[in-house]
């Protein structure tokens, strides 16, 4: 075992950790965010919205992540520079970057995995507490926010912090379409200094250490929030 | 349309084309999956007999190795147990004398999966194998049943429905990660694809259809387990559903 490389890499290491950070925590967020209404839509939505969103569901966790990620960016990506005018355009400097891709890939498949697990989530709302809310004389979209929507979000609070170790656990994807975070720097000093195990061994340690403050902070922020009950 | 047929010309199976090609990955895909699911149902069979009957030492090691393994990325794992794995075999290959030998990909995907496999399964299965009524074994030991009569006739039909979904869930997992084979340059489904996808400039064309194979092994999974479910569960009571 030898670590002489660590102080010359430890700014690129930090700089990588505090990708792999922004990667989870916009991934989770915007999925979060879709997954509410996908979820929604499978379980009170016209089948116009319900389908779509289960077809959604079924697509993305029946394929490998690996493939929709290259998918994006190898796919999609090539078919941009063709398009008129996108050179020219504002959102060419970000179709040109290999960040946002991940950031949608990501995205869609924590709103893939999040909006099944909210849609068992709005459907154990017990029946009784939307009647009350109905027989009390609330609109219907009163009703979503003051009760469906904060119960359905109490019930899958449990899950979230399994659902961010798994997002973690898949940002070193991220790697393969150059964006350089923690695995990706591994990658580099493992090309860079020929040392196989030491690299490896201190970012599944990265890893490790993340998975842990997720666990510690989910399991505080769950004691603040009121118990579900029933 | 020309362009069309010009991508259907490219998919055929002959030297030209890269329909055999996508063929044999999916083989390859399906053959590691097979495999890392048996070794790591045989590890968590295992791991959740030791976790359950087990002295400390054995419940720590083992609640270390399920943790550890769920707490680092696949992808790291694997690029550890490939390059570690192989270079150990080798070692004590040499130690006793004998040439050291190249271990196929193949072998050393499913060793890999197998072992994160493992990790997941030894929790599906002890779950089940907890949430057995214990009058059932009681009542199995009462009548002069032996430890392994037992294990056979009551234990493992009372644990497979218990356990079904948990290990269909795993199994569409392990299908899923094979994909990540392709990032050490195992040549299956995706790295098949990427090849093609390269060669050919068809990117988009070729991953929309790997997609499309990898959900349909989801897919017809997902019936054969639900059948498989609704078999093992005949004469369970049903729990006011």
């Amino acid at each position: 075992m030898e670590w002489y490389w660590l102080g010359e890499y430890a700014p690129k290491l930090l700089s990588g950790t505090w990708l792999t950070i922004q990667l989870l925590v916009m991934a989770v967020f915007f999925g979060m965010l879709l997954a509410i209404p996908i979820g929604l839509a499978q379980v009170t939505g016209p089948k116009i919205f319900s389908l779509p969103a289960r077809a959604f569901c079924t697509t993305f966790r029946g394929t490998p992540l690996l493939i929709q990620l290259w998918l994006l960016y190898y796919g999609l990506g090539s078919l941009f520079p063709y398009m008129d005018g996108i050179r020219s355009s504002f959102i060419w400097p970000y179709l040109r970057d290999a960040f946002p891709y991940a950031i949608v890939a990501f995205t869609l498949s924590v709103a893939a995995y999040e909006g099944e697990i909210m849609r068992g989530a709005f459907k154990n709302v017990p029946k009784g507490e939307l009647e009350a809310g109905i027989a009390s004389g609330m609109s219907r979209f009163q009703l979503l926010r003051r009760i469906w929507l904060p119960r359905a979000l109490q019930n899958v609070m449990p899950t979230l912090a399994g659902e961010m170790v798994l997002t973690l656990k898949a940002t070193p994807l991220a790697a393969t379409i150059t964006v350089y975070e923690i695995f990706g720097v591994g990658t580099i000093i493992r090309q860079e200094t020929y040392r196989i195990y030491e690299p490896l061994l201190l970012i599944a340690g990265v890893y490790i250490c993340l998975t842990g403050v997720i666990v510690v902070l989910f399991h505080w922020l769950e004691n603040r929030v009121p118990k579900a009950s029933g | 349309m020309d362009a069309f047929l010009e991508f259907l010309n490219i998919l055929k199976f002959s030297d030209m084309g890269w329909g055999d090609n996508l063929f044999y990955g999916l083989l390859a895909t399906l053959e590691i999956a097979i495999g890392a699911y048996l070794l790591g149902t045989s590890i968590g069979f295992a791991g959740a007999l030791g976790k359950i009957n087990g002295g400390p030492v054995t419940r720590f090691c083992l609640g270390t190795y399920t943790t550890l393994v769920r707490a680092v990325p696949e992808l790291v794992l694997i690029l550890l147990l490939y390059y570690a794995g192989t270079a150990l075999v080798n070692e004590v290959l040499m130690s006793l004398g004998y040439r050291p030998i190249d271990i196929s990909g193949l072998i050393a995907g499913i060793v890999v999966l197998g072992v994160v496999q493992g990790a997941y399964s030894t929790e599906v299965i002890r779950g089940a194998l907890q949430a057995i009524p214990k009058g059932q074994l009681e009542a199995g030991r009462a009548f002069g049943m032996s430890r392994w009569t037992l294990f056979r006739r009551i234990t493992i039909p009372a644990m497979i429905p218990l356990a079904l979904p948990g290990m269909s869930n795993l199994w569409l997992i392990v299908t899923k990660d094979t994909a990540l084979l392709a990032v050490v340059g195992f040549q299956e489904l995706t790295l098949t694809t990427r090849v093609a996808a390269g060669t050919t400039r068809y990117y988009l064309e070729f991953f929309l259809i790997a997609a499309a194979i990898y959900l349909s092994v989801t897919l017809i999974s997902n019936l054969c387990f639900k059948w498989l479910e609704r078999r093992s569960s005949r004469g369970m009571t049903s729990l006011g559903h």
